[in-house]
């Protein structure tokens, strides 16, 4: 197909590479440099989108990331990416592209119905018509997400990988235009390591647009010469398609480099994007500015664009938006547009000037080049829905607040309109940045620095290509002599012109035929579709400060943070309230500047790599023997070892059985270990215990529990003397690193006199747990420990030889039943592990997993921190207070004597038999002691703990109950979801064993 | 993402620290002698300054020291690092309204 609108004698595009690419289905050709959006219009497409409230119908407003309307799908399927700018999408063969929020198509979009009910969408409509009833929330959310879906993400796995770097630098330059070329040239020169970031895929900026000279020749060759002369300095890094979006504390820096999206074929080893966190000493932010649209009724039919994305377009992509063009415009600079344009062979059917007096040099110019000037004209009414056709100007009433006087049509086919210009702040307002309003401007500039950043050129309100120039050169400079590098002189300024864009007249809201509100639209924020009349209905109810006129209209909110309405958004209110813009204040703009994908985010730490997965030395065994896994902290512990296809509860059934029957087998190398050393050693264990260690002797082993300060039991385990001033603590497997973390807080911020020195020997060792009757039977024949009840009582550890290699073995047990734990160094884990196995065949060794051992503990009334403990538990409330010594001070002990931890009713550790011995309760269910027919019932605590017992031939649970110590023997029930009951009796927590015969055996 | 002067270590990244609060409040040396309004006072009142501010920070992924840090915790501006033994640095102090 014909690109009726391709110029041949301009632009940046390659005229030999033709690109094919597809717009909702339909194929279309453009050229290698385009972008969607200039493709499109090459081919004559305005329309590409509908509007996101009210489906209006939309075209392509801008040429950059300031584009509100032309948010498009790119692909389908699992790389398809929604709500790409084709502004800034470059073009690649094969491209398919799709309009987002229309369906079928921007044509005929059936959600056009909405503009029909206009009237229900004003200002602040989520919150007056989706609040109530609350009941409905759920069914408005659905209808909101639908009728604010704009694109769609991918529902497929990503196929696509992305990468995350780090960098340092010296001096960041954010921005490739003029200002920021010169910067990074200074700052190179002076031996600075620079990173220079653009977000386009070529350098220059404003200068690719544009038709001006740099010391009397074309700047692209300005832009060329500087880019080698950076290519010359190899502590120079140059980052095109890179954009510069989120600026932090402290100078820290995030960009996001695009590496393959603009490519046909996706290369499988590049990363599709790639994310830069630099840390940078000094910034200089050369981020250009932006053009406000003019507000004006019906400004957002397709066709009416920015005169500097009509002047984008024709120069540096060499397209036409149209033949025939109006210009709408409050300043000179805009005229500047108008005449590249007539230069390229586009009618200027008129210029509708807002300003009273016409006059200016860019004015001047496009008069004698005789483009016809209505000055003091305002836009009483668009033509044509889907595309202008006509715009109508009328002159303007002497206050400016309305129109007199005839009216005359003039026939076009696009506008390019001008409200001024907004320098882009963005990245300094994110970096806390101080912000000034000048009123010559009508713009925010960047006042006082809160970093280590300058801004220079158009963002800091510097209008003149020259004056960019220089204002980078310096900048430049004083970035690398900030970061200590010797003083280059900027040296002179190359020649340029230094026209701005001024004089201009603000006024704010355009007149039309009617008053705002009243047929047609004027819009503000396209992206949200926010109109002058959503404004001022917000001021009329009572929003004054601009914070919630943003939120209360939307305004400049969403991933578009008000890049084209922001200051339009203030002009209208400072109008209505009569107070001047400064009053009124600005928003914060907040990162990122534009959208960045959950990939880039996620760099490469997604699949296998997201966290980090802690692995015991017997893990292949385990996955050999068809372990099911659950996750312990960062640790894979086996769960259960089912037979053939048994399932989770027969698997623990048999387990628990064969233990209690025989001798089973626990992987217990995950239990967090701490090397305690140090002559003050016991009177540390005193103070971070609840009991007492002095009596420890060497070779002995006692359970230990730990308290916060606040007195919540926070860890328990056994912590043995292995010599003097020498123990070995045991944590819970997942609280390892969160004990370690606070005895060092304890030792180095309140007891630095304690001579006491830790060290994490967790993954030192690997651990077997052997439970049940046979256990030393078993092990006498791997060991030359005498294991004897004489020799080797309850509590106390040996040390010697198990399966041939060096081993500590520990008489304790977690299960109840007579139990000993071996630890040998890690490497001699799974040999110790396989010998066991294979020694114990006789005895019917059976591994068990995590399960088990929880059934196993709870039949005996051994809590598990974090299941019967959540952070609001004290051992008083778990009928643990012999356990808390009166005779010495320990963390948490005086919390225990607050009033509140001494009140009877607080929920108390019990054990509960359901009175149906088959019912098992859910763990979490909550207790009551009054039934009722339905709910709110006053409830009196919580099951946490539940299991079958083979061992016990029923079900049983563990809880916490309000007074529950005292109300052994009474009932509670358990109301669950669909209104069955199960009534439950409140016990004693310890149901095997209570005696501890069989663990002393 | 703060850059924070660890005294042991010199500048690092915000994410290799954990933070610990306000510095200097100190463990009553006889818990058991504090009433219970003085005792909830140490344990759940911070002073939380809007402005310059004693606190103390863990260099949890590096040196495992804990020390303390003077912050604004408006501007985020970092007047200095000490160890846990030294003097605090003099620093103008601000506080915000
Ligand atoms: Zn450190």
């Amino acid at each position: 197909m014909a690109q009726t609108y391709r110029l041949q004698d301009r632009g940046r595009v390659d005229l030999e590479r033709p690109i094919d690419f597809t717009f909702n289905g339909k194929r279309y050709r453009g050229y290698a440099g385009d972008t969607v959006a200039s493709a499109l219009l090459a081919n004559g497409i305005h329309l590409v989108g509908r509007s996101f409230k009210y489906h209006r119908p939309r075209g392509i407003l801008g040429a950059g990331a300031e584009e509100p309307n032309a948010l498009l799908q790119v692909e389908s399927g699992p790389r398809t990416l929604p709500n790409v700018r084709a502004t800034q999408a470059e073009l690649y063969d094969g491209m398919a592209v799709t309009s987002v929020n229309a369906w079928p198509g921007p044509d005929t979009d059936v959600g056009a119905v909405n503009q029909l009910f206009a009237k229900l969408f004003p200002a602040g409509f989520y919150y007056k018509t989706f609040m109530w009833p609350g009941k409905a929330w759920p069914y408005y959310e659905k209808v909101i997400r639908h009728a604010a879906g704009l694109g769609k993400a991918p529902t497929d796995p990503d196929p696509d990988f992305y990468d995350k770097r780090y960098a340092h630098c010296d001096v960041l330059v954010a921005g490739g235009g003029p200002a920021g070329l010169a910067a990074a040239l200074t700052a190179a020169r002076s031996g600075a390591r620079v990173v220079l970031a653009d977000e386009n895929p070529e350098f220059g900026g404003s200068l690719l647009s544009a038709r001006e000279t740099i010391d009397g020749k074309p700047a692209i060759d300005w832009v060329q010469a500087t880019l080698d002369e950076l290519r010359g300095h190899p502590e120079v890094r140059i980052l095109p398609r890179t954009i510069v979006f989120g600026y932090y504390d402290h100078n820290w820096i995030d960009l996001l480099e695009s590496r393959t999206d603009h490519l046909s074929r996706k290369p499988d080893d590049r990363p599709r994007q790639r994310m830069w966190k630099v840390r940078a000493q000094e910034v200089v932010l050369a981020t250009g500015a932006i053009e406000r649209p003019l507000v004006f009724v019906d400004n957002d039919r397709p066709g009416i664009m920015l005169a500097s994305a009509a002047r984008s377009y024709v120069n540096r992509y060499g397209v036409k938006p149209g033949n025939r063009c109006v210009l709408v415009t409050n300043n000179d600079g805009a005229y500047q547009a108008a005449l590249d344009m007539q230069d390229a062979g586009i009618e200027i059917a008129a210029a509708i000037d807002v300003r009273a007096e016409a006059t200016g040099p860019f004015t001047e110019r496009a008069k004698q080049a005789g483009i016809r000037i209505l000055p003091n004209h305002g836009v009483a009414a668009v033509d044509g829905a889907k595309r202008v056709r006509a715009i109508k100007a009328q002159p303007l009433a002497a206050d400016g607040e309305r129109l007199t006087g005839a009216s005359r049509k003039i026939a076009c086919d696009f506008v390019a309109s001008s409200g001024g210009w907004n320098p882009t702040v963005h990245l300094f307002s994110q970096s806390r940045g101080k912000l000034r309003f000048d009123a010559e401007t009508a713009a925010f500039v960047p006042d006082r620095s809160v970093q280590r950043a300058r801004s220079a050129g158009c963002c800091q309100g510097t209008w003149g290509l020259m004056g960019c120039l220089k204002d980078g050169l310096a900048a430049g400079a004083e970035a690398a002599k900030a970061a200590g590098f010797p003083d280059t002189k900027a040296g002179s300024t190359p020649k340029a012109s230094d026209d701005g864009f001024l004089p201009a007249r603000w006024l704010w809201t355009v007149p039309g035929e009617q008053p705002v509100g009243h047929k047609g639209k004027h819009f503000v924020d396209y992206q949200n579709d926010v109109t002058a009349a959503d404004l001022l209905l917000a001021i009329r109810e009572g929003y004054t400060s601009i914070e919630h006129v943003k939120r209360y209209t939307t305004t400049g909110m969403a991933t578009d943070q008000g890049k084209t309405s922001n200051v339009n958004a203030l002009g209208i209110v400072s109008q209505a309230r009569g107070l001047p813009i400064p009053e009124i204040g600005t928003t914060t703009f907040r990162p990122p500047y534009t959208p960045v994908t959950f990939g880039a985010w996620g760099g490469r730490d997604v699949g296998d790599l997201f966290d980090a997965e802690r692995h015991s030395p017997m893990h292949a065994w385990h996955v050999r023997a068809g372990a099911a896994f659950e996750n312990v902290g960062l640790w894979k512990r086996p769960w259960y070892y089912p037979i053939g296809n048994e399932s989770m509860h027969d698997a623990v059934q048999r387990e628990s059985k064969a233990t209690r029957d025989s001798v089973g087998i626990l992987d217990a190398t995950t239990l967090g270990r701490i090397d305690v050393q140090g002559p003050d050693a016991v009177e540390f264990l005193n103070r971070v215990y609840t009991n007492g260690w002095k009596t420890l002797k060497p070779g002995m082993a006692r359970y230990g529990l730990m308290l916060g300060e606040d007195g919540m039991v926070m860890d328990d385990g056994v912590t043995a003397c292995l010599r003097e001033n020498h123990y070995l603590m045991h944590t819970t497997s997942g609280g390892a690193g969160d004990v370690l973390a606070h005895l060092e807080e304890y030792l180095q911020t309140e007891w630095p006199e304690l001579r006491v020195y830790l060290t994490t020997v967790t993954e030192q060792y690997a651990t077997a747990a052997l439970a049940g009757p046979n256990a030393r039977k078993l092990l006498q024949e791997v060991t030359d420990i005498d294991l004897s009840p004489e020799a080797f009582p309850f509590m106390t550890f040996r040390e010697g030889t198990v399966a041939g290699v060096p081993a500590r073995v520990f008489r304790i047990s977690f299960s109840g039943d007579l139990s000993f734990e071996i630890n040998v160094h890690a490497d001699h884990g799974l040999h110790m592990w396989q010998t066991l196995m294979s020694v114990g065949e006789k005895y019917d060794i059976t591994p068990y997993g995590t399960e088990t051992m929880h059934v196993l503990r709870a039949e005996k009334g051994f809590i598990i921190v974090g299941q019967e403990t959540d952070g609001t538990v004290t051992p008083i409330d778990l009928g643990m207070d012999k356990l808390c010594s009166s005779k010495k001070d320990f963390i948490g002990k005086r919390s225990l004597a607050r009033p509140d931890m001494l009140d009877p009713q607080r929920k108390q550790f019990v054990g509960l038999l359901p009175d149906d011995p088959e019912e098992v309760l859910e763990e979490g269910a909550q207790l009551v002691e009054v039934l009722k027919d339905a709910p709110p019932m006053d409830m009196v605590g919580h099951v946490s703990s539940s299991y079958m017992s083979p061992n016990l031939g029923r079900s049983f649970a563990l809880a916490l109950v309000e007074g529950g110590l005292h109300k052994h023997g009474q009932k509670v029930f358990a109301p669950m979801p669909g209104g069955k009951t199960i009534a439950c009796t409140i016990t004693n927590p310890v149901f095997f064993d209570p005696e501890g015969e069989r663990l002393r055996a | 993402m703060l850059l924070i002067p660890c005294p042991y270590c010199g500048a690092r990244t915000e994410n290799e620290f954990a933070y610990g609060g306000e510095a200097h409040k100190v463990r009553p040396e006889h818990p058991e002698e504090v009433s219970d309004e003085a005792w909830a006072d140490y344990l759940f009142l911070q002073k939380n300054t809007n402005g310059t501010y004693y606190e103390r920070w863990v260099h949890a992924h590096g040196c495992r020291r804990w020390f303390n840090l003077v912050r604004d915790t408006l501007t985020n501006q970092v007047h200095g690092a000490y160890k846990i033994e030294e003097e605090p640095p003099k620093v103008d102090e601000t506080t915000y309204v």
